[in-house]
């Protein structure tokens, strides 16, 4: 237990939930990627199991089991499924995301790294299950080592006859696709994506029409994220049973929090939903080198942040919301006091701002406006003015954007205003009265009008 | 629509849904958008993506109304431009609704932080969608204090289109309209966040006949045109709507003009016709009626210096009719109105020729015409109209099938390609193309890209040039079984004249199938003409010649003598010429005819060096005021007032636009010269001819037999020889379209289009020039490899070098020689690259307008006087 733990005191923190690996369960077995490991190690037992099954029972399956959504939305995979027409007219197509660009997460790639063939196998069951006979893994396209090991993978179980044409002899035909996108967020955003597989600018679709009814090239087509599609060999191994006695009653099943930041130990770390920050910390090894936790995001940059007021917050779809944060991705970006939340803020703003689309106004200009404030903020040029147009700009980008991105690009700040407000106040007194002119504010603009903050280091060290 | 201030317990009618906007219930049809239902109440939400004719964006985020469903609030406030009504749904505008209000405001901020204070010198400034919407629904102040994005000031996309990404608000009309409505998605959003811009790539600038309509869609002034970009502010234009001159589409327009000045032109709204667009030649082809070189005199030839001179009316109208009588009391006069005329100045044509020079020798058909043809038109064409069982543009929108034959839509009718387009788009019209190659217009009405899923419809059906009529009774059984489907339309274009044998397999396919015929020519005029008279066989009305009936009652309208009007069928256009060449007729009137545009050019000018008088009505100087022994000066169509029928039959009526030009419609001259030949025709005013035709009435007996001619099959090409396939392009040497450089820079480059096979047997490489020959000489032109049939070689009608009536004195469907050329072609590139226009980097530095917009390709100055009518 870290001091910062310590600190806060919590008896709830003795009686912790163990790590419940599942999807981690290989990941540490010695070429842990490869098929033969793979099969070792229970690997494509699922699917011959499936196979047997009706599309319908395993869509069931799914529901029953109550798997949610792990690419941030949580929505229940077995309801999705189930939009999918029971009548093949047009093909039907499963998309994997695995595009995972939400700041801070960092569980996807390392299960494609270390364990591609079960995505491969739920990818298998999952198609099998909504009539698909075509399979995308979309992934983000900085992870090239991961592609690699992807399209490895893929030529191996082509190989073993788990893809292609009749697999296992069961009259079922799937190919798999692994596709690289150009490393854009939005392209995370399921519409996004597949206009960006079809090839076109990657830019949020006008829903409906849904992809189930109209997906990919106009086909009915189901979106999941890779931990969701992931587990789904497990769930027809361990049945519905089994996978609910992890985790809560409405967010059953294990999950990979990823936990990066000040602690001792950080990385991925396989736990029931619900799982507390001290309870994870615990397992992290706790606050690096014992300096006091001062806000976490629970599930990402887009998920307002927690303070160490969170700490026994469970960490599942309800729990979140009810803590006036979102679960997310559970990517848990810790930090401690040594750093200032203005600073963060604005770092994270400026990720928005590089990553916003630009197809709707609010979030094009909203971001473009908010990061500049912070910029000027941390630049010690912000005035107590400046943080009440901030929030009312927030306003006007939540919910009036087109996509979830703009949503996501006002938490840290409304939150970092929520909980430290006075960090941003004492920005502003340091401005001393002394704003700078517009002049002299033009002066250090470059070609696209924009001024650097000042040394984002110092600004943080400056608390 | 139903507004009632209480609860409605009236039904609600079937389709229909019933919701409350602020308020008030209103039933609205399943599917309209919130925003339109809204409209229609009066409450207009504010808005800058929306468009009605465009698929729904939701990306400006303007339109933000508050919405409940079933009673349940949705925890946002939602797009009114993207969501459809349902039962029950309670809608809370801008005008109840602080949350709504507020986001608009929210967003109205957003769109302003990053807009420049160009409003006092921005083209859209006064008439500016963003302007406005800022003044009523925006903030009085901004909170924006840091710095603006900037951009380089306008680079240009095409040579006539510039692009301002500063005031750019990415509202995506532009693309959305290029890409789903002309189908030419040259323009796209590059870049993202604040950056976004519009942008073209790198090797293609915006190439599209319809780039205009986006300036006029754009809601800032992001978009404008080289060619009115600073000229005027909107405040000070006066705009009077109009009908466009070009072509038979007939679209209405809007004139903006100031000081006796035209500034600018506009597409105008006519649901059924245009609905909101046009095409550039329209919008930008207007500066021919100010040509310094306009005729504002009458003129007439010196007998000492055989030099036109200038002239009073009154000695001009006196030696032209003094000339005409005597022409006509010699061996008679014909008469050439050509094809541009309204129905009104053609009546005054038809009139003439009848009553004061005594003659059936008239033909507007200044293009290439066959005598199946004017039975063709005489059988089925004239007389008919939208009321009475015409194909419309509505009919082909909702045709199952529509085959086009010997026509290219987007070329020849541009209005009929986008309502081809539109229907196919919708997934319920094949259209199939009955031609050479998959030009841009086929494939655009065919193979629909964009959201969703390609659409491909129809097909193009390649056959030799020439060989139409022959493939049209031997369609694929697939076609055939398509065209059998109640509603559908055969369209058959100018060229057909071309092709023997083609109106009458058209009228046998027809009656077997059952589809209807639209014939579509490309001249504005000529429609009308068709009912005007303005053909060797046709009186006014459609009432035969040949009819005894038809002509007594003829003779009594026109208040003459029973038996006075001429009772022989006249000549046609080349017969006319011929006549004129050889000395058997003395005498010739003249409208608006170029010789290029005629199958004979050299036989034209022979015609008119050799008749003994020749009175032109003209513009400007042309191959006839050349020749002329009296020249008259007429109005162009924006001084005078008239109709046009477009290809539908629809009456498209206009006022003058511009006033006390002293400027006279055709008409007008013609009723002057024939008071001095002792004829009173009472065509003084459009007007007055108006009243005649009406009183006048159309023929109501029996319709002449439809043509028969039997289709020979196409020649075979031998070795070095091909079959020349050749059509107009919609921006070429016509001189409607002089004075407009940024226009001209639009335009297709010229090339020669062969197969591989044919390039092949030739030993052409790619690009290399190739010569083509026929009996009045040869052209040579950068080559393409097009797929298409063997043996053939495509031209374009009257674009740069390739005047192909001129050069090699034949047409579409005729033999020509080949031969690979050696020397580069000098006036033409191959089709990509290469364009003069082709604008810098587009995230480079500002172009200079004049610098970037020089006179673009395809035509060059001296293509003034020969470059053919259009
Ligand atoms: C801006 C944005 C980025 C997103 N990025 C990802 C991502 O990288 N990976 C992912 O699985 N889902 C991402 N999502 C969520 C997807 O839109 C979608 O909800 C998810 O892939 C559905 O899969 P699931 O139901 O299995 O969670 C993103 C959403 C938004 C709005
Ligand atoms: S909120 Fe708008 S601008 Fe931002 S990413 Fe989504 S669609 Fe693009
Ligand atoms: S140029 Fe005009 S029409 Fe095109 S996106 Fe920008 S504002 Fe909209
Ligand atoms: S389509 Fe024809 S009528 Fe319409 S603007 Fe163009 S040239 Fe004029
Ligand atoms: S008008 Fe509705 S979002 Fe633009």
């Amino acid at each position: 237990m870290t001091e910062a733990n310590a600190q806060q005191g919590s008896p709830a923190s003795r009686e912790t939930a163990p790590l419940t690996p599942v999807l981690t369960r290989r990941w540490l077995s010695p070429e842990s990627w490869t098929l033969s490991t793979y099969e070792q190690l229970e690997g494509y037992t699922a699917l011959r199991t499936a196979l047997r099954a009706d599309p319908d029972q395993l869509v069931e399956l799914v529901k029953s089991a109550g798997l949610r959504g792990r690419g941030g939305a949580g929505f229940p995979a077995g309801v999705k499924w189930g939009f999918m027409p029971k009548e093949p007219s047009k093909p039907h197509y499963l998309v994997i995301n695995a595009d995972e660009g939400e700041p801070g997460t960092c569980k996807d790639v390392p299960l494609m790294m270390a364990d591609p063939h079960s995505l491969i196998e739920g990818c298998i069951i999952a198609s099998y299950a909504m009539r698909a006979n075509h399979c995308m893994i979309y992934v983000r396209g900085e992870a090239l080592h991961c592609v690699r090991r992807l399209h490895h993978a893929v030529r191996e179980a082509y190989d073993a006859g788990y893809l292609g044409t009749n697999v296992l002899g069961s009259g079922f035909d799937l190919d798999i696709v692994v596709h690289a996108g150009a490393g854009a967020y939005i392209c995370g955003e399921e519409t996004a994506l597949l206009d960006s597989l079809e090839g076109k600018r990657g830019q949020p679709r006008l829903k409906p029409p849904f992809p189930a009814q109209a997906g990919l090239y106009s086909c009915p087509t189901t979106v999941n994220n890779v931990e969701t599609i992931a587990s789904v060999p497990y769930i027809v191994n361990g049945g519905s049973d089994w996978f609910r006695a992890m985790g809560r009653e409405k967010s059953p099943g294990p999950k990979i929090y990823s936990i990066s930041g000040h602690v001792e130990n950080p990385g991925q770390y396989e736990a029931p939903l619900g799982t507390t920050l001290r309870e994870l910390l615990e397992l992290a090894g706790g606050m690096k080198d014992g300096i006091p936790l001062k806000f976490w995001t629970p599930g990402g940059s887009s998920t307002p942040l927690f303070t160490a007021d969170h700490l026994d917050v469970p960490l599942d779809f309800e729990g979140a919301t009810e803590a006036g944060s979102m679960l997310g991705t559970t990517a848990l970006m810790i930090f401690n006091e040594t750093v200032s939340v203005p600073w963060a803020v604005m770092k994270w703003t400026q990720f928005y701002e590089h990553e916003s689309c630009g197809k709707c106004t609010p979030c094009r200009e909203g971001c473009f406006w908010l990061a500049q404030v912070l910029e000027r903020m941390v630049d010690g040029r912000g005035t107590e003015e400046d943080i009440d147009t901030l929030l009312d700009v927030c306003d006007n980008i939540l919910g009036r954007s087109f996509c979830a991105l703009g949503d996501g690009a006002v938490s840290p700040i409304t939150s970092g205003i929520k909980y430290f407000r006075e960090e941003f106040l004492a920005l502003c007194d340091r401005n001393e009265g002394a704003r700078g002119t517009q002049d002299e504010r033009d002066d250090k603009a470059g070609e696209h009008g924009r001024s650097q903050a000042g040394d984002p280091a110092l600004a943080g060290a400056a608390r | 629509m139903t507004v009632a201030p209480e609860a409605d317990t009236r039904p609600v009618p079937e389709g229909h849904v019933r919701l409350t906007i602020d308020g008030v219930e209103v039933d609205a049809p399943e599917g309209e958008l919130l925003i339109r239902t809204a409209e229609r109440m009066g409450i207009v939400i504010p808005r800058f993506c929306d468009h009605p004719l465009l698929d729904p964006a939701g990306a400006c985020r303007q339109c933000l109304v508050e919405v409940e469903v079933n009673g349940r609030a949705m925890p946002k406030p939602q797009a009114s431009c993207t969501m459809t009504v349902s039962s029950g749904m309670v809608v809370k505008t801008q005008r109840t609704s602080q949350v709504a209000d507020k986001a608009q405001q929210g967003v109205m901020e957003l769109l302003l932080i990053n807009h420049p204070l160009d409003c006092p010198v921005c083209d859209k400034g006064g008439e500016c969608p963003l302007q406005n919407q800022a003044l009523k629904h925006g903030r009085s102040d901004s909170r924006f204090r840091d710095s603006k994005r900037t951009f380089a000031k306008p680079v240009s996309i095409s040579s006539q289109i510039l692009l301002d990404r500063e005031r750019c608000v990415l509202c995506q009309r532009c693309t959305r309209f290029s890409k789903q409505i002309a189908g030419d998605p040259f323009i796209e959003l590059l870049e993202r966040g604040a950056l976004q811009q519009i942008g073209i790539a790198e090797q293609q600038p915006f190439q599209s006949y319809f780039s205009g309509n986006t300036i006029q869609i754009c809601p800032v002034g992001a978009l404008t045109s080289a060619d009115y970009r600073f000229r005027s502010r909107p405040f000070d234009l006066v705009s009077t709507p109009g009908v466009c001159e070009h072509c038979s589409s007939g679209c209405a327009q809007r004139t903006d003009w100031r000081r006796g000045r035209v500034m600018r032109r506009l597409a105008g709204e006519d649901p059924e016709v245009n609905e909101e667009w046009n095409c550039d030649k329209g919008r930008f082809a207007f500066h021919y009626a100010t040509a310094t070189d306009r005729f504002t005199r009458p003129m007439v030839r010196d007998a000492a210096t055989g030099q036109l001179r200038d002239s009073s009316w009154t000695e001009a109208l006196r030696i032209a009719a003094d000339g005409l009588m005597a022409a006509r009391d010699s061996r008679g006069a014909g008469v050439l109105p050509g094809g541009r005329l309204t129905v009104e100045d053609a009546y005054a044509y038809s009139k003439f020729a009848r009553m004061a020079l005594g003659t059936n020798d008239i033909d507007h058909r200044a293009r290439a015409h066959s005598t199946e043809e004017l039975d063709f038109l005489a059988s089925t064409v004239v007389g008919t109209g939208p009321g009475d069982g015409a194909v419309t543009y509505a009919d082909l929108e909702s045709a199952p099938t529509v085959l086009c034959a010997a026509f290219e839509p987007e070329e020849e009718s541009p209005i009929v390609f986008l309502r081809l387009r539109k229907a196919a788009r919708k997934g319920h019209t094949k259209v199939f193309h009955l031609g050479q190659w998959d030009s841009p217009g086929v494939e655009k009405t065919v193979d629909i890209v964009g959201s969703g899923s390609p659409i491909h419809s129809g097909g193009l059906l390649p056959c030799p040039p020439g060989g139409e009529a022959e493939m049209l009774q031997e369609l694929p059984a697939e076609v055939d079984e398509a065209l059998c489907r109640a509603g559908s339309i055969l369209v058959l274009g100018e060229r057909a004249a071309r092709v023997p044998g083609l109106y009458s397999a058209a009228v046998r396919v027809a009656e077997r199938t059952g589809a209807r015929i639209a014939w579509i020519p490309r001249r504005a005029g000529e429609r009308g003409a068709v009912e005007a008279g303005t053909l060797p066989t046709l009186l006014p009305g459609g009432r035969p010649v040949a009819d005894a009936a038809a002509r007594a009652d003829l003779e009594q309208t026109w208040g003459l003598e029973r038996g006075a009007l001429p009772v022989a069928p006249g000549r046609d256009v080349d017969g006319i010429l011929a006549a004129a060449a050889s000395g058997e007729l003395s005498g010739l009137l003249v409208g608006g005819v170029d010789p290029n545009d005629l199958p004979d050019p050299g036989l034209a000018e022979q015609a008119l060096r050799s008749a003994e008088f020749v009175v032109s009505l003209e513009l400007r100087p042309s191959a006839a005021t050349e020749h002329a022994d009296v020249v008259l000066p007429i109005a162009p169509t924006v001084e005078k007032s008239g109709t046009f029928l477009n290809w539908e039959g629809r009456a498209r009526e206009f006022g003058s636009t511009i006033e006390r030009t002293g400027a006279v419609p055709d008409c007008r001259v013609l009723d002057t010269l024939a008071v001095e030949m002792d004829v009173d025709l009472f065509t003084q005013t459009p007007a007055a001819v108006s009243g005649e035709i009406g009183r006048l009435g159309s023929y109501s007996g029996r319709r002449p037999q439809a043509p028969r001619v039997a289709a020979p099959s196409p020649p075979r090409p031998g070795p070095g020889q091909a079959l020349l396939a050749t059509w107009r392009q919609l921006l070429d040497n016509g001189s409607l379209q002089d004075g407009e450089p940024h226009l001209a820079g639009t335009a297709r480059p010229p090339v020669a289009r062969l197969s591989a096979g044919t390039a092949g047997r030739l030993g052409l490489a790619e690009h290399q020039p190739v010569t083509v020959s026929g009996p009045a000489g040869a052209l040579t032109l950068a080559s393409e490899i097009t797929e298409m049939p063997d043996g053939v070689v495509w031209l374009p009608g009257n674009s740069g070098p390739s005047r192909v009536n001129r050069e090699l004195g034949v047409g579409h469907g005729a033999l020509v020689e080949l031969a690979a050329a050696e020397a580069p072609s000098t006036s033409a590139g191959p089709s990509t690259g290469d364009n003069p226009a082709r604008p810098d980097n587009p995230a480079g530095a500002a172009t200079q307008l004049g610098s970037s917009t020089g006179p673009g390709g395809g035509r060059t100055d001296d293509s003034r006087t020969d470059g053919g009518e259009g």
